[in-house]
């Protein structure tokens, strides 16, 4: 394994949620990503945020340990979700709320 | 004269999934002069598409199986590709 996706695994591994986004949770530089940052503090669960402009290294690895081409890109528990119009579509259905509240990341 | 990006996304996609439903929006516009636009346009775009092919496909190996199959453009002018993807008529 490479070192960029030795270092994406311990970080989906050691946080429960994790959003690889461009830009911060606090300052999201492109619309999908700051969508997902909406919806996560919208459910009020913790994460942490990767800003993978701040690491080019980061912006191609994760493309490649995910086989996903674009960017947010959301784990939860060290499992890839999905990106923004997964996370949407999961949102409005609710499953994502579920989701969350089975892994005890929110209080149902 | 070359397909245009949309036209070329189209013939790929009905080939590999056969849709019943495919539309194609080009949301370049919206986002002109943004990071990822091009001056040309076509870099922005939004499909829905229904097909059989889906059933039984989580939503990420749907998404993959598109993105496989347009890896060419999104490598190259397609910057943002949003999908929304069902497996059949009903909602």
């Amino acid at each position: 394994m490479s070192d960029i996706h030795q270092t994406i695994e311990d970080t989906i591994k050691t946080n429960a949620v994790v959003l690889f986004m461009k830009g911060t949770a606090q300052q999201p530089q492109c619309g999908f990503s700051a969508t997902v940052v909406r919806i996560l503090y919208h459910l009020g669960v913790e994460f942490k945020d990767v800003n993978v402009l701040q690491n080019q290294e980061y912006r191609e690895g994760i493309k490649t340990y995910s086989s996903w081409p674009t960017i947010p890109q959301l784990y939860i528990k060290g499992e890839f979700v999905g990106g923004c119009d997964i996370v949407r579509e999961m949102f409005e259905s609710g499953e994502l709320r579920s989701l969350f509240e089975e892994q005890d990341l929110i209080s149902a | 004269m070359t397909d245009s990006v949309a036209e070329t996304m189209k013939k790929k996609l009905e080939a590999a999934f056969a849709p019943a439903e495919l539309e194609i929006i080009d949301d370049s516009h919206r986002h002109a002069g943004h990071a990822g636009a091009r001056p040309e346009g076509e870099s922005h775009f939004t499909i829905h598409m229904t097909s059989a092919r889906f059933q039984g496909l989580s939503r990420v190996a749907r998404h993959q199986a598109v993105h496989k199959v347009l890896a060419t453009e999104l490598a190259g002018p397609v910057h943002a590709l949003s999908l929304n993807l069902k497996s059949d008529q009903t909602p």
